[in-house]
């Protein structure tokens, strides 16, 4: 199959598509081509990748054995684990802090009797009541509104938006009322709400059920917004996100609720602030949240056999960065890569970078390369939604050409 | 009830008991008069409560003098403006005193209430004082919200005052939120959400509405019906403007605003009803003398006519002064010398908001977010603008 590359800015993008081995995914082998689609819009071949990579090519470099299954890669704890999938995690955090304090109540379409759309509220209606697990109707901007109303009196409301998109309805809501009550009220009063919902690219969803808005929401002051990528991270925030006075937006992922890793019995609670450290290095500061973590460990294999030694973070805290992990990090690697699937323009990648080029400026030794999502709606056809986010073979080739 | 004469100022004024105290008992007493509304209650779905209200004559008189002081620190607001003490929007509530002081002779402090942005009447009678409110006003460090929130943002929490809001009708999901918390807590409060005519039509109203009827939450719904919503005409603006109906399934109440017993009586009976059978719809039909806004003339929209024609008929302090001196309750010159007082009160906390500090720069980043968790990295409430790595 002769793919048609065209070159320039302004180009089309040919179809050709990438094999890659990701288990989850049942997509028919395909012919192995690669096509690189920079961060500036232009195409550019990349069957001719070289193999200049000079004084970089690391002998040491050994593909750390905690990365070769894809689910999961946390700290070893010691002590007793159980297995479960990410939205059971979900919901062990919501149960427990549900049982710890009776303030804990959860609103949204569907989340008590059906259990939840992506059961992650499934037998909690049962357990506390109609009150505290609450079917709203279809109307985000009011129960948003009621949530926030509720958090003010003292209730800490979990509000479940069924798709992070819907939120956009509720969005007089979140900007105005929960952002910046705290402010305009000088401080009476706090709004410990937490907005939760699955936002990203799924399954040729359509345009309007893929959408990654952290983009829209990192401008609003007073909020503070995490992704979760693991079963243990999802759960370590959902209970950190409870637990805080300020207001927290989750963003989870659908294709991620089905992740199985084992997680300690005991009670933890991660750091709403801090970004997670996925395997260390020292060539490359790979930073990225949500589900491209995954897609960044399988580049990472590839470019680990190729000599590289990439440092993989992922940044989990997306409104405050955590510029004291992801700093340390440039001050060692010298060059930073972005990988996200969240929009090209304005968004979370384009905040970092300007951030880390604000505060790292004389570390790097390279621009900041960032790869995210194109500036498109997502199509439906499954070879095209492929396009639209960022694939392993990109990441890779981005790198390799970022270590020059 | 007489909680207005007592936060309004640190000076404690006692001419009224001295008054009351020459002239005997009977006058400042709490033996009940009765007292007819000026129109009868409208019904949706509902009987309307009986227009005979009890009220007595230390309560007619605590109205006029917490109306007054309304009127009064609305009043200098305006003069503020013009002196550009006060910037941005002023939304001033003179003409509609009746609406907050009758709900506040209703209800206690456990009960909520949220409003739009013309809240600083409601704010005093909430439990504010006219220091808090003046240095809001001109932005000073003593204001009620530190001066960060400015006139559409005022808020008393031990009060019970939810705000103080600027985006029209968005604050009427949040009161239905406010009611939730009450019967999640089972506290026998209610939460009373206060919008306008032009808020009415506003798409969050039904579906708060829908959500507060669906699980019976003691939210009572007060459309404060001014006729404008900004420069716009209710007819212009409203294909049914009966706005006390609009609830459909939920009972509705209309009630003339310029009434303060009138309103006393509804919210009464509102509460009772909301606590018990979940929501209903106030329609309080009242009148704004000044514009939509200190940026708006008020007279594009509307004939001076008809501004005068409804300062003498319906004004809801000369009603009260009407009622007090056919009742014999005070004179007229005693009544003179409390409006005096109350002008000489909010002078004395003008002059006091003026002198009272800016705030300090610092100022700009606290309460951005609450600290809570513990665990602290750098984080966007810092002072410090750039990191520096150890």
């Amino acid at each position: 199959m002769a793919a048609t590359i065209l070159h320039g800015v302004g180009a089309t993008t040919a179809l050709s598509s990438i094999n890659y081995n990701n288990s989850r995914r049942s997509l028919p082998e395909r012919k192995r081509t690669s096509l690189v689609i920079q961060c500036d819009g232009s195409l550019s071949s990349g069957l001719n990748i070289s193999n200049n990579r000079g004084a970089k090519l690391s002998t040491n470099a050994v593909a750390q054995t905690k990365q070769e299954n894809v689910t999961a890669s946390t700290t070893s704890k010691p002590g007793l684990r159980h297995e479960l999938l990410l939205f059971e995690a979900l919901r062990e955090g919501l149960e427990e802090e549900m049982e710890r304090d009776p303030h804990v109540c959860v609103m949204g379409e569907d989340v008590g009797h059906y259990g939840g759309s992506y059961k992650v509220t499934k037998g909690l209606a049962d357990k506390y009541g109609d009150l505290r697990v609450l079917d709203t109707p279809i109307a985000e901007n009011s129960f948003t509104g009621m949530g926030i109303g509720a958090a003010m009196t003292g209730l800490r409301p979990i509000v479940e938006g069924m798709n992070m998109g819907f939120l956009l309805l509720a969005f007089n809501q979140i900007s105005n009322n929960c952002g910046m009550l705290h402010y305009t009220s000088g401080g009476q009063f706090k709004i410990p709400i937490v907005i939760r919902g699955p936002g990203g690219v799924g399954r040729q969803l359509g345009a309007e059920h893929s959408q990654r808005l952290e983009s829209y929401f990192q401008s609003i002051p007073g909020i503070q917004m995490v992704a979760c990528s693991t079963p243990y991270n999802a759960k370590g925030l959902m209970k950190a996100a409870i637990r805080s006075d300020n207001p927290v937006i989750l963003f989870e992922h659908v294709l991620l609720y089905n992740l199985k890793e084992r997680i300690p019995d005991e009670e933890y609670v991660l750091s709403l602030e801090e970004a997670e450290m996925v395997r260390p290095g020292k060539h490359v500061t790979v930073l990225t949240y949500s589900r491209m973590r995954y897609h960044v460990m399988q580049a990472a294999k590839t470019l680990v056999n190729k000599g590289y030694d990439p440092e993989v973070i992922d940044i989990r805290s997306l409104k405050p960065f955590d510029l004291h992990t992801i700093g340390n990090s440039v001050k060692k690697t010298h060059h930073v890569l972005i990988v996200e699937e969240c929009m090209r323009t304005g968004g979370i990648g384009a905040s970092l970078t300007a951030s880390i080029n604000e505060h790292f400026h004389d570390y790097l030794d390279a621009p900041i390369v960032c790869l995210s999502s194109q500036d498109v709606p997502t199509p439906y056809a499954g070879a095209l939604e492929e396009w639209t986010v960022v694939q392993p073979a990109q990441i890779v080739a981005a790198v390799e050409q970022l270590c020059q | 009830m007489a909680q207005l004469t007592h936060r309004a100022s640190a000076l404690h004024k006692s001419i009224p008991a001295v008054l009351f105290a020459a002239r005997g008992l009977a006058t400042a007493s709490t033996s009940p008069i009765t007292v007819e509304t000026s129109l009868p209650f409208t019904g949706h779905k509902i009987d309307p409560p009986s227009r005979s209200v009890e009220t007595s004559s230390q309560e007619l008189l605590t109205f006029f003098r917490d109306m007054a002081l309304m009127r009064r620190m609305e009043i200098a607001a305006d003069s503020l403006y013009k002196a550009k003490l006060i910037r941005g929007f002023c939304h001033l509530y003179d003409g509609q005193e009746a609406v907050c002081v009758g709900m506040e002779a209703a209800i206690n402090k456990k009960d909520c209430i949220i409003t739009a942005y013309r809240d600083h009447c409601i704010f005093l009678g909430r439990g504010g004082t006219l220091l808090e409110a003046f240095a809001e006003l001109m932005g000073r460090k003593s204001g009620c919200s530190k001066g960060k929130g400015g006139s559409m943002h005022f808020y008393k929490k031990e009060g019970g005052f939810y705000g103080g809001h600027g985006i029209v009708g968005a604050q009427v999901p949040l009161g239905c939120g406010l009611a939730f918390a009450q019967k999640y807590s089972k506290d026998e409060s209610v939460t009373f959400a206060m919008y306008g005519d032009g808020a009415a039509n506003q798409g969050q109203l039904f579906e708060a509405l829908n959500m507060a009827a669906l699980w019976d939450l003691p939210a009572i719904l007060v459309c404060e019906n001014n006729h404008y919503g900004m420069g716009t005409a209710e007819w212009r603006a409203a294909k049914s403007p009966a706005y006390y109906k609009r609830g459909d399934y939920v009972p509705g109440l209309k009630v003339d605003g310029m009434d303060v017993l009138a309103v006393k009586q509804a919210c009464k009976f509102a509460k009772e009803h909301a606590l018990k059978n979940g929501p209903i719809i106030l329609e309080m039909d009242t009148y704004r003398y000044h514009g939509h806004s200190m940026s708006d003339p008020g007279s594009t929209y509307r004939t001076r006519d008809e501004i005068s024609g409804v300062r003498q008929e319906r004004d809801p302090i000369e009603r009260v002064r009407k009622l007090i001196l056919t009742h014999d309750i005070a004179t007229e010159k005693e009544l003179k010398d409390t409006e005096k007082e109350v002008r000489k009160e909010v002078d004395e906390a003008i002059a006091q908001a003026k002198e009272s500090p800016m705030p300090d720069p610092s100022e700009l980043f606290t309460n951005v977010y609450v600290k809570g968790l513990g665990t602290e990295s750098f984080g966007a409430d810092r002072k410090e603008l750039r990191t520096v790595l150890p």
